[in-house]
């Protein structure tokens, strides 16, 4: 690690950090329903949606109405989204006629997209009509990160409400999440991310002549059937390009991270240069920090809300630090390479098989922790060339729920879930029944939060099972051994806790891995998101307990560690098996096997 | 069913607020404001005629030019976009321990250093590992460095005014700390057949 | 009771205990508790492996699987021993009650007086409403009410109290319990309960642990250990296609074998609290009963730690039964001895507490004997309502003690006048929380005694205590709120309730529970039922009436109000040690990993012998180090399962950093130092 690593690091917390009270004080005013300067601008519109939709945006939902409605609006969303890409080709702002789309991966980019997890099986370049990526992928870039505030939202009212079974109203929820909170946002920082070069617009691709002709010969296969060798010369590069700034706004913004293009965040056009780059990595964990903040609001402790902040920094920061000195070290296989070959010497710049110059290796390793600590998952590096420990730690991050600031909404819910098993055995200890914010903490909470932490690592466990021993599957590895298995452990975690990211080795676009990976992300997202909500409405039908001095504090450095180390435990032991025979095997192999 | 009804709407009504509403409008604003930006960042030839974006990189194989980073796009290097192969910018996905990985090392090591035998300069990394994107516009300075004395020969040019030119087109890290200093390398190689022409008038 | 002075590892108890674990080996116990009952298939499971392995199948030695399974039988055979050993006590205890209830027989009476006619009846046969009576050396057939008469008892059957009882009919001694017995007179009582719903049967059934319910924490407690046992099947059972992807993917090796991934799968669930879960539970009602507590429900048990408020009655409580005399304060030209032989003339037929008191101060001021009073031909004057005053006419003195205004009155009618300088005195009294009692003889007021209620010695630094828990004590208190203020004070509860009607108490009780709070109260009368029916936590002196008891929620035979604070603790220790051994158990489990997975994976990958940071000497030896560990830990714990984590009175984050640092961190490491011993031993006798 470099002197500027220490900089870059402390710099980008710090702004995060700095910047996460004004907003979450702002969001907890925006979902409370309280006047702000937006209102004056936007007010109009927010009533005249709720006119539209004929929604009286302060009825109260109990937790099964709360539900339906958001297991409503996803089914829909999902329906939508996947009628669009298999009917683009029939559809306007098609510049460059791509036909629709299959419908395994129709159907694992729908789910992908409604569940906030954007895993990419799809290639937007190569298959996507601007229509499909403005009106599918970016509407449900706003509506998935709505929904997942949404459901944090009802889940605070659970458990600072009196006795009552009103967790707020999901429409009202919804709409002011987007129009006050995501869509001005996304206005901001799509035009800063245009200033830096992301390209926005609906031209067609354009065709470019280079400035070296280049001569290739390759081996096709001719007329006769036999393989010749065929020279061509290269003269021209189409040039991509979209309405993509618009859309690359809110995809990190809400925690979505599915590219504009193939290649995501690595991806020039995506992420030009490391202005946009910080802009766009600031993004990603503006809201879900902020959120700690919105929490500590509305539960009426700002305390609160630090304390679960801290355990979230105190688990990405050792693990942002890992990321980047691994990354930063030598290849011993490629050390092990030059010492045989007398006369080659390399100068040592870490593992850069993967990343882009103008990042270099700090800035691929902050996002790279970044991006998999919040359920982000855009890449601006390929993670299945990082190093055995700057791999593991990413996958690492995800198995640990996404809850180390995790999606918009859905991070914090799920620390949550974490916070309540820790209340809940910490409780024990200093002898109390357990309880959270006042909360009585009994079975049926238990069981809901047991469900939440329960559920991705099982599915994502049963899923890496499968494939590892489904024949043929296997051949969608890019990597053999150890890394192979990884490739496999980080498909499943990724979409099993709805991250997106990728060891984009592994060729997931084929019908087994659309169809189970679309399974395990709609069951990773509302698995979670149903118990969350009974959680919540269990939690709002309980009095409030006044705390005394033999209530446990949940606000101190004690109970923060003891949080971080739940999560740690619980992700460790869980993976640790898994772990060991992916990444672990290979770093303590040392390439040699 | 009041809520089908409410969630039918809702969703009609966000997808024109943010599927259509929010990217036309941004994109009105963009080509008002960053048309260049927003169309690409395209760079023209002295003919006037879009030869590249500085964003995305180029293949350069001619000794005569300086060479950008391996580029692991489908079917040939620096591909952003090939209808007939489904070609798109891409990395190599290799495994730091791959065997895969490590020929390619081995290959494009020996590659650099018989272009240019006479160099004993330990070879920047960013010359033998492929980029993220296979697109990557940029190389690190001291990669463009590597390759003065072998550009120099084959323009034969002076080293000292290709280090300067080298010197000028290096970019620093972003307010002395964000990113990583770079060369653009479609930038210098433009530059590099400018003084080229400029001698021959 | 007899046996609560009994060690903890007593060897009838002992002998008992084994027997009973291996009767629990029957599935029909196992299934009940999900995280052993994985153990016991496992333990199944590697058994047909061991009977395959002879038959020739399978590539594990014989030898290894042999161990394993029995290592893994063992596993539950502790925990099994674990649960008999904390019932065992009170089998024992039920044993001892059960002989108690010789068959007695009963004579009922047609009518509720003594005279009326009887028949005799087997107490088995008595039913709710029969009218018996009991005459001296007889034991009392059943419980109920006595209607009729006054005895002492001998309740030693039941509270191991020998000091005996008066029972009598009406006010708050009248309530008998079964088993007990009749010293002297005789008592006529009306049954209040069936055959089989006796104090006695409800006590042996609470001591056995036969009716015991799982406590609402333990119930969430088992959710969450059964999470974790299914969470940590999935992490042990995928290793089998992982390692067969690992397997094909290098070329050698073998995939894990099933054995082994019993024996990881065994490690990781977490056994330790698994294990000893119900014994928690079962030692924590068993340590009520040693405190001599009897709690209808473990429920009751667990709430107590819970308490966020807590009533007390001032009498008997807070201040000892009654005031007493401190103080003499002389009117001007009076001395303190002549004052004090009057009011010691005047208190010599008081049988109060107060009038006793006011004997015991005057002695120390009055060297004169009292002079023989018959010689002297006292009359004494009873002490009347609408005098409020009492005394004595000795020779031609006419010694008067009553309140301020009767003797002022008193000494108005006869001439005399109240002196200015006493009336403050008196009001100075009032004002600290005392009662003033003048003197007068004849129309001379002499003085003043102050009374005053005497605060418990030591009740303070329980209070404080309570306070450290997180606990607030309310008083109650039939005095005006001044006296109730100053006793409040200087007793050091929080917060108190003066001239307090069952109403009143009912109301608070109520709103301190709308608030969120837990109230625990303590009382022994009829006019206490109410509130003690509307407590989470109440506690009824066995003293107390029938009402009170049926009211409550324990009842505590010592009949000592303070009783509360232990129960509060055992509730709370209860929940400490589910907690405490939680989270040492799933400690345990990092250095289980440390020594499994490399002896597991070394034959694919000799690299992963890195991580095998212990040195175990061979694969075999670090998996089995691991199980008999798990196996060991059950055993070792036992002791303080059952005699619970120690609570200290102290603000909940202090005490949760210590009990972290003994059990988290504590549990990180004991097992690396166990497992590395194990392994050692095994090496040092050749068994792998």
């Amino acid at each position: 690690m470099t002197d500027n690593s220490w900089l870059q690091i402390g710099l980008y917390l710090a702004t995060i950090i700095l910047c996460a009270r004004p907003l979450g004080v702002w969001m907890a005013a925006v979902y409370e329903g309280r006047k702000t300067f937006l209102h004056r601008a936007l007010g109009w519109l927010e009533r005249l949606i709720y006119r539209a939709a004929g929604i009286r945006p302060d009825d109260p939902m109990n937790w099964k109405a709360y539900a339906t409605a958001v297991m409503l609006l996803s089914l829909l969303s999902g329906i939508a989204l996947y009628g669009l890409q298999c009917l683009q080709g029939y559809l306007p702002l098609n510049p460059e006629h791509m036909s629709g789309v299959s419908p395994d991966l129709a159907f694992n980019t729908a789910i992908s997209f409604v569940t906030n997890t954007n895993w990419q099986s799809y290639n937007g370049e190569t298959t996507l009509s601007y229509l499909t990526q403005m009106l599918g992928l970016t509407v449900q870039n706003f509506i998935s990160a709505a929904v997942g505030m949404a459901v944090l939202v009802a889940l605070i009212r659970g458990l600072r409400g009196k006795q009552t079974d009103n967790l707020g109203n999901f429409w009202a929820d919804l709409t002011r999440g987007i129009l006050y909170i995501l869509l001005p946002l996304s206005v901001v920082l799509a035009m800063l991310l245009v200033s830096q070069g992301v390209v926005q617009s609906l031209n067609p691709y354009q065709k470019v002549r280079l400035v070296e002709p280049q001569h290739y010969s390759m081996r096709t296969t001719g007329s006769n059937g036999k393989m010749v060798n065929t020279r061509t010369v290269v003269r021209h590069q189409l040039l991509p390009t979209g309405p993509a700034a618009s859309q690359i706004a809110i995809k990190q913004l809400g925690t979505n991270g599915g590219g504009f293009f193939g290649a995501n965040s690595a991806y020039p056009y995506e992420n030009p240069t490391p202005l946009s780059n910080w802009l766009e990595m600031a993004a990603i964990l503006l809201i879900p920090a902020a959120l700690c903040c919105t929490f500590g609001r509305m539960v009426g402790d700002m305390r609160q809300g630090w304390a679960i902040m801290a355990a979230m920094l105190l688990l990405l920061i050792p693990l942002m630090i890992g990321c980047t000195a691994a990354e930063h070290a030598q290849n011993p296989a490629v050390a092990h390479l030059i010492h045989h070959h007398p006369g080659w010497a390399l100068k040592n710049h870490g593992y850069m098989e993967g990343k882009e110059t103008r990042f270099g290796i700090t800035d691929s390793a902050i996002w790279t922790t970044v991006t998999t600590a919040a359920s982000n998952g855009s890449v601006n590096s390929m993670l299945d060339s990082y190093s055995a420990i700057g791999g593991l730690i990413p996958m690492w991050l995800l198995q640990l729920g996404e809850v180390v600031f995790g999606g918009v909404g859905s991070g914090l819910y799920g620390m949550i879930m974490f916070v309540i098993v820790t209340v809940f055995i910490a409780g024990l200890m200093v002898g109390r029944t357990p309880e959270y914010l006042g909360k009585k903490i009994e079975a049926f909470e238990i069981k809901m939060a047991a469900i939440c932490v329960l559920v991705p690592p099982a599915l994502l466990l049963t899923a890496t099972a499968v494939a590892c021993v489904l024949p043929g599957v296997t051949n969608a590895l890019g990597n053999t051994g150890p890394h192979g298995f990884s490739e496999i452990l980080y498909w499943a975690s990724s979409t099993a806790n709805n991250n997106g990211s990728a060891f984009a080795g592994l060729g997931t676009n084929s019908v087994f891995y659309n169809i189970v990976g679309g399974v395990l992300m709609w069951v990773g997202r509302f698995w979670i998101i149903i118990p969350t909500l009974a959680l919540a409405g269990s939690l709002a039908k309980k009095k409030i307990i006044p705390p005394s001095s033999g209530t446990l504090p949940t606000h101190n450095g004690m109970f923060t560690c003891l949080l971080a180390a739940t999560v740690v435990l619980v992700g460790a032991l869980t993976f640790f098996p898994a772990l060991a025979l992916g990444p672990i095997v290979e770093f303590l192999s040392g390439g040699r096997l | 069913m009041r809520v089908l009804r409410a969630a039918v709407a809702m969703l009609v009504i966000m997808s024109g607020i943010t599927g259509l509403a929010y990217p036309l409008a941004v994109t009105a604003a963009a080509q008002y404001l960053f048309p260049w930006q927003a169309n690409g960042s395209i760079v023209n030839n002295p003919q006037n005629r879009p030869t590249g974006s500085k964003l995305i990189g180029q293949y350069f194989s001619g000794a005569r030019y300086f060479w950008p980073r391996p580029s692991a796009t489908a079917p040939v290097p620096y591909c952003p976009y090939n209808a007939a192969d489904g070609g798109c910018g891409t990395g190599s996905n290799l495994g730091p321990y791959s065997p895969g990985f490590l020929a390619a090392i081995k290959r494009r090591i020996i590659r650099l250093r018989s272009a240019d035998p006479q160099s004993t300069t330990p070879i920047p990394a960013s010359l033998i590992m492929a980029s993220g994107s296979g697109l990557d516009p940029d190389i690190s300075p001291s990669a463009a460095r590597y390759q003065i004395n072998r550009v120099a020969r084959a323009r034969r040019m002076p080293v000292a005014r290709l280090r300067r030119l080298v010197k000028r087109f290096t970019r620093g890290r972003t307010f002395g700390i964000l990113g990583a200093p770079r060369v653009n390398v479609l930038e210098l190689n433009l530059a590099l057949n400018r003084l080229a022409r400029k001698r021959k008038h | 009771m007899s046996i609560s002075t009994q060690s903890l590892f007593n060897r009838t108890i002992l002998r008992r205990a084994v027997l009973d674990a291996l009767g629990k080996f029957d599935p029909r116990v196992q299934v009940r508790n999900p995280v052993m009952c994985v153990v016991y298939a496992g333990a199944i499971f590697t058994s047909g492996l061991f009977v395959r392995a002879l038959a020739g199948g399978g590539g594990t030695s014989a030898g290894f699987i042999l161990a394993i399974s029995a290592w893994l039988w063992f596993t539950v055979l502790f925990a099994n021993f674990a649960e008999a050993m904390a019932e065992g006590r009170g089998k024992a205890q039920a044993d001892t009650l059960r002989k108690g209830r010789r068959e007695v027989t009963a004579k009922v009476l047609a009518e509720p007086h003594k005279g009326a006619v009887q028949r005799i009846a087997a107490a088995a046969d008595l039913r709710q409403s029969d009218i018996v009576l009991v005459e001296a050396g007889e034991v009392i057939p059943a419980d109920g009410t006595v209607v009729e008469g006054m005895a002492t008892v001998d309740e030693s059957a039941i509270t191991g109290e020998s000091a005996p009882v008066i029972r009598e009919s009406g006010g708050d001694r009248s309530s008998v319990t079964g088993g007990t017995r009749v010293l002297s007179d005789w008592l006529v009582i009306r049954v209040t309960c069936d055959p089989g719903e006796t104090f006695l049967d409800r006590m042996i059934a609470m001591v056995e642990g036969a009716k015991r319910q799982k406590t609402p924490n333990e119930i969430a407690l088992n959710i969450l250990l059964a999470k974790l046992t299914i969470i940590f099947l999935l992490a042990t059972a995928t290793l089998l296609p992982f390692s067969i992807y690992a397997v094909h993917a290098v070329g050698h090796g073998s995939p894990v074998s099933m054995t082994i991934l019993a024996a990881l799968l065994v490690c990781l669930i977490p056994t330790t609290i698994g294990g000893l879960l119900s014994a928690i539970g079962i030692a924590g009602m068993d340590r009520m009963i040693q405190k001599n507590v009897i709690a209808t429900s473990g429920r009751a048990v667990e709430a107590a730690g819970d308490v966020d408020v807590l009533l007390l009655d001032k009498t008997g409580t807070i201040t000892l039964g009654n005031r007493q005399a401190v103080e003499f304060i002389c009117a001007p030209g009076v001395s303190l001895s002549d004052l004090a032989e009057a009011a010691q003339l005047a208190s010599l037929v008081d049988e109060t507490p107060e009038g006793r008191s006011i004997m015991v101060l005057a002695k120390q001021y009055c060297k004169r004997r009292p002079r023989d009073l018959e010689s002297a031909q006292a009359h004494f004057i009873p002490f009347s309502a609408q005098t409020r005053m009492s005394g004595v006419d000795i020779a031609n003195r006419q010694i008067r003690k009553g309140a301020i205004e009767s003797i002022a009155r008193h000494a108005a009618q006869l001439g005399g006048s109240f002196p200015a300088e006493l009336e403050t005195a008196a009001q100075t009294i009032a004002r600290s929380g005392g009662t003033p009692l003048a003197v007068a003889q004849g129309s001379q007021v002499l003085g003043v005694i102050a009374l005053k209620d005497i605060v418990k010695p030591g009740i303070k630094e329980r209070f404080g205590e309570l306070r450290r828990m997180g606990i607030k004590t309310v008083m109650i208190t039939g005095d005006n709120p001044l006296t109730a203020a100053a006793i409040a004070a200087e007793a050091g509860v929080d917060d108190f309730l003066a001239q307090a009607t069952p109403e009143a108490k009912l109301k608070l009780i109520r709103e301190h529970q709308q608030g969120g709070r837990l109230v625990a109260m303590t009382g022994d009368g009829t006019n206490d039922a109410p509130a003690l029916a509307q407590a989470d936590v109440a506690v009824a002196m066995n003293s107390g009436t029938h009402a009170a008891k049926e009211a409550g929620n324990m009842v505590d035979l010592d009949s000592n109000p303070t009783k509360l604070i232990e129960i509060i603790e055992t509730g709370k220790q209860m929940l400490m040690t589910r907690g405490s051994l939680t989270t040492f158990s799933i400690a345990n489990d990092v250095s289980k990993y440390f020594a499994i997975i490399p002896a597991m994976f070394s034959g694919i990958y000799p690299c992963m012998n890195r991580l095998n940071i212990m040195h175990l000497s061979t694969p075999g030896s670090a998996i089995l180090s691991a199980v008999i560990f798990n196996a060991l830990i059950i055993i070792i714990l036992i002791p303080l399962a059952l005699r619970g984590v120690k609570y200290r009175p102290m603000p909940a984050a202090k005490l949760l950093m210590h009990n972290v640092l003994i059990y988290g961190i504590g549990g990180l490491i004991a097992p690396f130092i166990g497992i590395k011993l194990i392994d050692m031993a095994l090496t040092a006798m050749h068994l792998v």
